[in-house]
């Protein structure tokens, strides 16, 4: 049986970054596992540009963002394995992997890393009816697809989904030469970042139909049209609104799921709501040892935030790992509780004894605000109010709070509140 | 007569609603950016759009079938589809450095289009 200090499994931005600190803080023997056939994760199709400008202050596309991390993996010697699929972990952190080369392996590990980002929901998870021609793709296929692969997907297309995927192929499609009719949206707003809806939408002339989802698909061997219907406010088709499309391709951007089998099947406590563990401020699960990053946490919407997620979970991984044996185990005091239209804060645990200097709150809003203020409290307390002119779901929020607000008060519970401003 | 124009500010995510008002002579009038960054990409966007382009070339005996390739700054909007045609005739062979020039001086424009990746042969 193999055995390592730190096996982190994913070796997308996430597992790099998580790697790669890891290395930095002092632990010298690592294992990246990585299911495809190069590092660089989901980055390698995404062959846009806006990948950095946190990080590096640069606008990267997806590829450089990758290769800056890859190159700096292999440059400190951290070990990987490709084409490795993790099958399995036990609460014992064994790790049981497969792959052509080697079968199937037993690695035993000191501190694991989740880092298997997410997946696309597909047509089956939503079903559409119609028939089931070729020529239904989810948005990310469609994009390996074409950007890797060198394949044309469709001359035609209308896209279900108005999230950066969608989007983002909105403009792809179209620079290739194909005809994107439409781009239709369950909600009443897009759930995708601005710059996309100017970028990739406007630049084109590309109509987004708010309201509105794909009722029928139709066509036998391939897709040759489709209906979209008006939804009311509790998203229900609404008859006599039927709008058909003659096309060849249905593109579908309609949410994306972390990963977590191997997390539930080794029983951590999940989040409802993000679908990825529970975790604490140093990015830990609630098994002692295992930690998670990046879009297997929750669903992020730019790379750097998961870089840096990564970095701190890669820190305190390699801290648990180099840590003495007779180290007193810190008990969460704390939790984070989403208030008034918050869906979600990472992380859900905090143990305040091990905070630096701030503690970083990640969360998503329920609906869009505009013009409202955000209330920050400790057991009812209040901490900090921050204005915000625009709040969006498709827009995951960051707020640091100095620590010394709330270390040594005893304070349990700490929530986010989205209030509507008195004018 | 002035002119109204509104723009949603892309320069960073905060995507700040603008307002302008071109007057016929004289300053311009924009409200709603947040830094100083939307005032340059109001005036750039109103008087002379440019894009950053991004796409895939052929390669040939390359451990992938396509190099993502990218303009080294941006370029014209109204150049985007005639770029497309350009960058689809072109060809790489493996291996492939990030960085290497695939397309020099597109379309006059003085920019070029570069690899975004390296590539390993077959």
């Amino acid at each position: 049986m193999l055995a390592y200090d730190l096996v982190v499994i994913g070796g997308g931005p996430a597992g790099l970054a998580a790697a790669i600190e890891a290395k930095k803080n002092g632990v010298d023997n690592i294992l990246v596992l990585e299911r495809d056939r190069e590092l660089g994760g989901i980055l390698q199709q995404c062959i846009h540009n806006g990948f950095g400008l946190h990080i590096f202050k640069e606008e990267l596309t997806g590829p450089e963002y990758a290769e800056r991390f890859i190159d700096e993996l292999k440059a400190m010697g951290i070990e990987y394995m490709l084409d490795t699929m993790v099958l399995d972990m036990t609460y014992t952190k064994e790790i049981h992997g497969i792959s052509a080369e080697k079968g199937f392996m037993r690695i035993q590990a000191e501190a694991i890393v989740l880092a298997m980002g997410c997946r696309e929901r597909t047509r089956g998870a939503l079903s559409i009816p119609g028939t089931r021609p070729a020529g239904v793709f989810t948005a990310g296929t469609a994009q390996r697809y074409i950007n890797m692969e060198g394949y044309m997907v469709g001359k035609e297309v209308v896209i279900l989904g108005s999230g950066d995927i969608g989007l983002i192929m909105a403009r792809r499609m179209t620079l290739e030469g194909a005809k994107v009719l439409a781009v239709v949206e369950l909600m009443p707003y897009s759930g995708g970042l601005t710059r996309n809806i100017v970028q990739c939408l406007d630049d084109f002339d590309i109509p987004l139909y708010l309201s509105h989802t794909v009722t029928e698909v139709r066509g036998k061997e391939r897709v040759e049209g489709i209906t979209i219907t008006q939804v009311d406010e509790k998203r229900r088709p609404i008859k006599g609104t039927e709008k058909n499309y003659k096309c060849d391709t249905l593109l579908l951007s309609v949410g994306l799921i972390p990963e977590n089998e191997i997390t539930e099947k080794v029983g951590a406590d999940m989040d409802p709501v993000t679908k990825g563990p529970v975790v604490n401020e140093s990015m830990e699960t609630s098994i002692e040892g295992i930690f998670a990053c990046g879009n297997v946490v929750h669903v992020h919407d730019l790379v750097d935030f998961v870089t840096e997620e990564a970095r701190r979970a890669g820190k305190y991984a390699a801290e648990y790992v180099t840590a003495s044996l007779n180290e007193e185990k810190v008990v969460c005091d704390m939790h984070a509780k989403p208030g008034n239209g918050i869906g979600y804060i990472v992380p859900q645990k905090i143990r305040t004894e091990k905070l630096n200097d701030h503690l970083d709150l990640f969360f998503r809003v329920r609906k869009e605000f505009k013009g409202v203020e955000l209330v920050i409290s400790a057991d009812g307390q209040e901490l900090k109010r921050i204005k915000k002119r625009h709040l969006a779901p498709g827009e995951m929020e960051h707020i640091k709070l100095k620590t010394d607000r709330i270390v040594g008060k005893n304070f349990s519970e700490i929530a986010i509140d989205v209030v509507e401003v008195v004018s | 007569m002035s002119r109204k124009e509104s723009l949603i500010c892309v320069s960073c995510p905060m995507g700040c609603h603008l307002d302008i008002v071109i007057p016929e002579t004289g300053e311009w009038k924009i409200a709603g950016n947040q830094c100083k960054r939307g005032i340059m990409y109001a005036k750039a966007e109103l008087t002379n759009p440019t894009r950053v382009l991004t796409s895939t070339v052929r390669v040939n005996n390359g451990f992938l079938n396509r190099v993502p390739v990218r303009t080294t700054d941006a370029i014209p909007k109204p150049l985007l589809f005639e770029a497309m045609k350009v960058i689809n005739k072109a060809t790489l062979d493996a291996p492939v450095r990030i960085g290497d020039v695939v397309v020099v001086n597109l379309l006059d424009t003085g920019i070029d289009i570069i690899t975004s990746r390296s590539m390993e042969s077959k």
